[in-house]
């Protein structure tokens, strides 16, 4: 199932470590990488790969948090929720993106383009409130900010 | 007044390269612990500087270092720079990592010497995207200037150095869940003993260390223990980074000497509290810390005098609980937190922490009674220290338990009125 392209990539990453399983974190990042979330075929063939049993690589998968396991939109927005963000307002951005989206925490747009979660503290907490947009972070949020950030992403 | 760690940091520009780095001295601790010490020099230096860990628990880096064995048969041996950073309100060691990548290296090849480590690993948290950015370039760097790989300087010491991307998760700061995550596995503690520094990653001795500790080994080998201790306001040594977020005019990171007062570090660095806003307490180092309210202002931020007034240092970075925020809602955010980044390994821990944010849940919403505080008051006795595997669930119970004591008032308020007074 995996790209020849995915297979090199998750090999360099076997070379970090002496022993091919704890690669396990990083070859479900690269699958997700290239597919978005990782499937129930891409848990096995990294277990295939890495010489592991498929619970065990669904047992990593499954416990962390920037692992998806079900499918996410083009793009998703990640909301701090962390301490600093919420005292300097973050309801206001979430609530934002509720209406404007219509779509609330683990939700997806109808035409894919946006999926929303929580995020705990990003530590950009002298600049709160924050989110990040796929790799993208932005700081000291306003609804207006954040009408033009969204506007960046299709 | 000296600021060793963040002299060379403008956040506006980019971080120093190898070149600019090597010629501003930056690698001289390197070339003299390389070229004139043994490891056991460097390990005994380290112990002199009184260097304590920056990471939250403050334990001495040299002891650390000495519990290492250090004959043959114990290799390969890892050093591993915990760079998780998830702790909420801290932002310390970003700075670092984004603003000075070289001193962070410089520190890590000297770490790594003194201990016999020839393989380091650097664990970053994955939404750190800038440091991801920077360590890459300046490990390219370093590999190419040859002052990491095979026979470094001609010492005969050699160290690769990895950077490995997390994949979130708060615990996998823990010292032993982050070696289990480094394994490819579930990010769940181990027990202790064994200790790390015996059998560690892959079952070899290792030593985790926080990036700012890390950042400071090579300025003390290059500069002494005396010059470190005489950098702090107290005697313990060093400097710190100080941070504050909350509703202050300047929100912001500072390195100053260590033990520098809590007023000081609010008022002339923070500017005080921003316009319409009061103070009513703070958390002093991160979110698994004790609040700490006017009556402390003048303590110094020292690890001792921090734990004196019933709290501890953490990482150093500030929250100001305001009094236009809710102490409730402002425990129950980090009580939600905690709940969400257990590992699920310990009952009162997996279990408890999620009553515990229901009932904080039910008081701010207004369905909250009096017996609901009593609860409260006996599942942070339940999450102490001893009845956990790790010191996740007792720094949960930090927040609530000070929280109250000094807000009891507060809590009380919601119950008799069945609603929240500041909404
Ligand atoms: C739940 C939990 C999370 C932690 N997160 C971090 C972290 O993100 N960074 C860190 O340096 N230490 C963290 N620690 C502390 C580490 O276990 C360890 O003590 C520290 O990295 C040692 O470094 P130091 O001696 O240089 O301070 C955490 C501890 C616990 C219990
Ligand atoms: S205290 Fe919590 S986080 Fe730590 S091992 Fe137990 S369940 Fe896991």
């Amino acid at each position: 199932m995996l790209s020849e392209v995915e297979k090199k990539e998750i090999q360099e990453e076997m070379k970090m470590y002496p022993v091919a399983s704890a690669a396990c974190l990083s070859a479900l990042k690269i699958v997700q990488e290239h597919r978005g979330w990782v499937s129930d075929e891409g848990v096995k063939a990294v277990a295939g790969m890495l010489n592991m049993s498929n619970e065990e690589v669904e047992s990593v998968a499954t416990f962390y948090s920037r692992i998806y396991r079900k499918p996410v939109g083009r793009n998703v927005i990640l909301v701090c929720d962390g301490i600093s963000c919420m005292i300097m307002g973050h309801e206001n951005i979430y609530e934002h993106i509720k209406e404007k989206l219509g779509i609330s925490y683990g939700e997806t747009t109808s035409d894919d383009r946006f999926t929303v979660l929580p995020i705990s503290c990003l530590g950009d907490c002298d600049h709160a409130p924050s989110l990040m947009v796929n790799n993208d972070h932005y700081n000291e949020l306003t609804v207006e900010k954040l009408e033009a950030i969204l506007s960046q992403y299709k | 007044m000296e600021k060793p760690l963040t002299q060379h940091i403008n956040p506006k520009s980019a971080p120093l390269t190898f070149k600019e780095y090597e010629k501003a001295g930056g690698y001289e601790g390197v070339r003299k612990a390389l070229k004139e010490m043994t490891p056991a020099e460097v390990t005994q230096l380290m112990k002199e500087s009184n260097l304590l860990g920056r990471g939250g628990a403050g334990f001495l880096t040299g002891l650390k270092w000495s519990f290492v064995p250090m004959d043959e048969a114990s290799k390969p041996k890892y050093l591993l720079c915990n760079a998780d950073e998830m702790e909420p309100g801290t932002f310390k060691d970003r700075y670092l990592l984004e603003g000075n990548p070289h001193q962070l290296i410089a520190g890590l090849i000297i770490a790594s010497y003194a201990i016999q480590a020839e393989t380091a690993y650097i664990f970053m948290r994955w939404a750190y995207k800038k440091a991801e950015k920077m360590i890459n370039k300046a490990l390219a760097e370093a590999y190419e200037a040859g002052i990491l790989g095979k026979n470094i300087l001609g010492s005969g010491f050699n160290l690769d150095i990895h950077l490995h991307m997390s994949a979130g998760r708060y615990i996998c700061g823990e010292e032993t869940a982050l070696i289990n995550s480094l394994e490819g596995r579930r990010a769940t503690p181990r027990t202790k003993p064994p200790f790390s520094v015996v059998s560690g990653l892959f079952g070899q001795p290792s030593v985790v260390n926080n990036v700012e500790t890390l950042s400071w080994a090579s300025h003390i080998v290059e500069k002494g223990a005396d010059w470190f201790k005489s950098l702090s306001a107290t005697g313990t040594g060093g400097t710190k980074l100080y941070g504050v977020s909350g509703r202050v005019k300047k929100p912001g990171l500072w390195e100053l000497p260590l033990g520098t007062t809590v007023r000081e570090i609010l008022e002339e660095h923070a500017g005080g509290m921003a316009e319409g806003y009061g103070f009513r307490g703070l958390l002093p180092g991160g979110a698994s810390t004790d609040f700490l309210v006017e009556e402390h202002l003048d303590i110094p931020m020292d690890f001792s005098t921090i734990a004196k007034a019933g709290s501890r240092m953490g990482t150093g970075t500030m929250i100001i609980l305001d009094d236009k925020t809710c102490p409730v809602a402002f425990i129950r955010n980090l009580e939600n937190f905690f709940a969400l980044e257990s590992c699920g390994w310990c009952t009162p821990c997996r279990e408890g922490l999620p009553w515990i944010e229901k009932i904080l849940g039910a008081i701010e919403e207004g369905r909250g009674r009096m017996e609901h505080l009593e609860i409260l008051q006996r599942q942070t006795k339940y999450l102490a220290p001893g009845h956990t595997f790790c010191a996740h669930a007792p720094g949960a119970a930090e927040p609530l338990q000070s929280g109250l004591k000094y807000f009891y008032d507060d809590f009380v308020k919601h119950i008799e009125q069945k609603k929240c007074p500041w909404r």
